[in-house]
């Protein structure tokens, strides 16, 4: 446990962000003084641009930021996660290169897993990464891939060993995706956003020191992401509140918004506006149906003990216990929140809810909310995978039969 | 309410989302005692009986544990903490379904005379409960099971310095052994006043009702012209009595996690257990799912009847409305889980030698009791004011 406390933490803060915090500096320069004082990424180590306060306090960081309007470092993003992994698993080299334009968002960053033929079953990519003698050459195909058209780099999961069994024969790489043998090509969704991609890698070429872990051991380094992923994806989904708005930096971080984050802004549509719902039926009238009535407060319950649990986890964590079950089950909670609001507001929302765009209840808002939704038990691992973990890992069940030992070259697949 | 704006509940400061160490050593004493205490076969026992509770366990429960005025303030001969340590006793007592006054004495109406008594009675009626030496209940509903106080008709008319009680009260829990019943009764045909009356006084005529969960009895009580003391100094107890429901729903849906989790546990270990096609029928996903459900159902509801504990303790303004909250999703969860429990374990789970349905019965029990849940859901709208 640190010998620091929360008080003095918010004090901290406070007093720096009185002596910096200035709406009319240029955002890039903004963050560059997150970066260097460390109170971009407060739960991160002192030497690697953070300020190695424990997790819990980082709440309080956020709430001192937003009472002064002041701007943090992009909040959801593959960026984050990669810096996760690289601060678990990365070289001194590959921190220094890639952490800082994390923090400054000046490098955004995919996730390149999932396959044509192995979502749920990563571990079954069959992208392959060949050592000729001087770098690693990348040839195969990724799908689902958000934010390969913005990205500057990615995280590749790539086969090294088609002799070893499955988990063993991957590696994790940094792959660079401005380079000449990188395609991307946008795939639109149900929702009609296009935030993900096919990206094809044609003799791709990574260098020797963009390899993470070690050769083969890759399959660890994915488990580590996995992980996080998990753990941020309820932040993602979280609308964040704001105070006054004026000034350059607010500007730049529009457009940031409205480039760099274009492919999240249904994220919070996905996750299924709860913050919305109580409005919603006040204004259509819905509050006075008690059938109605009666599904909002058990969705407004739901996604309140949803809330509570993740606090659960959280404080069991910063006391130092063992983190119990509640840990593993926020995932799965949020896909029932979403799913229930997609359902209550169809209720609320009655016969407009076929409407879409300009005319359709909230602007479309509603509209995106319902086609959004079905995302959410699936990205980042489905509900039936999380179900999987939680009755293995957590109750202990016995583990599902395998068909899918030996050489990774003999395996049934796509 | 300052809920009326912002319905979703904004997680107050100095609520805690762990328990302190204390509370978690106190927690591992206490089940340690009850597995001990209240095995099922005990359970078994003492269900049987028209009693309903081995008085031995419960003058330990009592002179060593102090569990009856756990809540209590010490003037009042309690051990003085609050809600939360209640939660943690109720969670545990739910978790080994023992069979004592508990919920009754020590929850119902030892709440409702804090809540409702003056001072003088308070000093008079609440040490010999904490102390576990009185046995005293609550009687609300009446016969047609209605837990809106609005729904009160038993009469209470003014004789001298006492009341004359006049009127039915059912589903009064333990009411066939309490030997002092507190009473809601409609005074001057107008507001709900508290009332406290010896059990055994005349005009009191009690009934043990055949209910489906022998382990918390219930009784019907019927006054006529039963002599009655005023309980506080005005004849409006409506605010005392919707208080004590509340704090009793927070209890209760502690309780309830409490059970679900255990129920949860043995469906877990019979699905490690069981063999059906050569191999664990915990390996195949349709149970591994359902288990994975049932986990996240009980982690859940127990994260709302924590909050709503804690929230109570501090006294949040938010409470009431949480109260509600944490009532509805226990009572779904406690009863979905002891479905499934059954579900699980096959045939077996169907019979009376297995222990699973000593627990569903209670789940039952308590989803109705104090309303059900979709008597909460409303409530917790019309107290956010949708
Ligand atoms: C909006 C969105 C964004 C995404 N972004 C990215 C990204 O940036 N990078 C990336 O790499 N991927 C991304 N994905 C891909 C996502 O991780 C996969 O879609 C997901 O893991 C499922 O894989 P799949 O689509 O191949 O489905 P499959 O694995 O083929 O699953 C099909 C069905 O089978 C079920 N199933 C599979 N295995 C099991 C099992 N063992 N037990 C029980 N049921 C099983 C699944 O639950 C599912 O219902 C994204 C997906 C979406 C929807």
């Amino acid at each position: 446990m640190s010998e620091i406390s929360e008080d003095e933490v918010r004090r901290e803060v406070r007093a720096w962000l009185a002596e910096n915090w200035d709406p009319n500096l240029s955002l890039l320069a903004w963050r560059n003084k997150l970066a260097d004082s460390g109170w971009g990424m407060p739960q991160w180590p002192r030497q690697w641009y953070g300020r190695g306060l424990p997790a819990r306090m980082v709440r309080i960081v956020e709430e001192e930021f937003a009472a002064v309007g002041a701007i943090g470092c992009l909040r959801g993003g593959i960026g984050r996660l990669a810096a996760a992994v690289l601060l678990e698993h990365g070289t001194d080299y590959q921190k220094q290169k890639f952490l800082r334009r994390i923090i400054t968002a000046e490098d955004t960053w995919c996730q390149l897993f999932s396959e044509p033929g192995s979502g749920s079953d990563l571990a079954g990519a069959t992208t392959r990464a060949d050592f000729d003698g001087k770098n690693w050459i990348i040839n195969g195909q990724k799908v689902w891939t958000t934010s390969a058209h913005h990205a500057k780099w990615g995280t590749l999961l790539a086969r090294t060993d088609w002799d070893a069994p499955k988990h063993e024969g991957l590696s994790y790489f940094i792959l660079d995706m401005k380079q000449p043998g990188v395609d991307v090509q946008p795939l639109r969704q149900m929702n009609g956003h296009a935030s993900f991609n096919q990206v094809f890698f044609n003799d791709a070429v990574v260098p020797p020191e963009h390899l993470v872990s070690t050769v083969n051991n890759g399959w660890q380094v994915a488990v580590t992401t996995l992980a996080y992923e998990r753990r941020f994806a309820a932040d993602i989904a979280r609308p964040s509140r704001r105070g006054p708005r004026e000034g350059r930096i607010y500007e730049e971080e529009r457009a940031e918004t409205a480039t760099v984050m274009e492919p999240y802004k249904w994220y919070p549509q996905r996750a299924g506006r709860v913050d919305l719902i109580i409005e919603r039926a006040r204004e259509t009238g819905a509050n006075h149906d008690p059938v109605v009535r009666q599904e909002i407060a058990r969705l407004m319950t739901l996604a309140q003990a949803a809330e509570w649990t993740a606090r659960r986890a959280r404080a069991a964590q910063s006391q130092g216990r063992p983190q119990g079950p509640e840990g593993s089950l926020g995932k799965l909670a949020a896909s029932h929140v979403a799913r229930g609001c997609a359902r209550v507001h169809t209720m609320i929302t009655g016969t407009a809810a076929m409407l879409t765009g300009a005319d359709s209840p909230r602007n479309g808002v509603i509209a995106e909310i319902l086609v959004s939704v079905p995302a959410v038990s699936i990205a980042g691992g489905t509900d039936e995978i999380q179900r999987n973990i939680i009755a293995e890992r957590v109750l202990g069940l016995p583990k599902e039969p395998r068909f899918d030992t030996g050489p990774f070259r003999n395996i049934r697949r796509n | 309410m300052s809920t009326a704006d912002k319905p979703v509940v904004e997680s107050a400061q100095h609520i805690r989302y762990a328990f302190t160490e204390e509370q978690e050593q106190f927690r591992t004493a206490l089940r340690r005692f009850l597995e001990d205490k209240s095995p099922p076969l005990e359970v078994r026992r003492l269900m049987a009986t028209a009693q309903g509770y081995d008085p031995a366990v419960w003058r330990r429960l009592s002179e060593d544990l102090a569990l009856p005025g756990i809540h209590v303030p010490q003037q009042y001969g309690g051990a003085g903490f609050g809600m939360v340590e209640l939660g943690i006793v109720m969670e545990e007592l739910g978790r080994s379904l023992l069979c004592a006054p508990y919920f009754s004495s020590a929850v119902l109406a030892a709440s409702a005379i804090m809540n409702g008594a003056t001072e003088e009675q308070k000093r008079d009626l609440l040490p010999d409960i904490a102390a576990g030496l009185q046995l005293a209940t609550l009687a609300v509903t009446e016969l047609d099971g209605n837990w809106d106080p609005r729904a009160i008709r038993l009469k209470a008319t003014r004789a001298g310095g006492n009341y004359l009680l006049e009127g039915v009260k059912s589903y009064v829990v333990d009411g066939h052994t309490a030997n002092l019943l507190v009473v809601a009764a409609r005074a001057a045909d107008r507001d709900i006043g508290l009332f406290a009356i010896p059990a055994d006084a005349a005009g009191v005529a009690r009934e043990l009702l055949a209910s489906m969960d022998p382990t918390r009895k219930i009784a019907r009580i019927e006054f006529k012209a039963a002599r009655a003391q005023l309980l506080g100094d005005s004849e409006d107890g409506l605010n005392a009595l919707s208080r004590t429901l509340d704090q009793a729903a927070v209890a209760l849906a502690n309780e309830m996690v409490g059970g679900a989790q255990k129920l949860l546990e043995s469906a877990v270990s019979y699905a490690k257990m069981r063999v059906q096609f050569g191999r664990e029928i915990g390996s195949f996903q349709a149970i591994k799912h359902k288990l994975a459900d049932m986990l996240v159902d009980v982690e859940l509801a127990k994260s709302t009847a924590y909050y709503a504990a804690q929230a109570a303790a501090v006294e949040d303004p938010e409470w009431p409305a949480i109260a509600c909250m944490a009532k509805a999703a226990a009572s779904d969860t406690y009863v979905r889980t002891a479905a499934e429990t059954i579900q699980i374990h096959g045939g077996i789970g169907f019979t009376w030698d297995n222990d699973t349905h000593l627990w569903f019965k209670r789940a039952k029990s308590s989803e109705v009791f104090l309303g059900q849940p979709n008597y909460h859901r409303e409530l917790l709208m019309q107290r956010w004011r949708v």
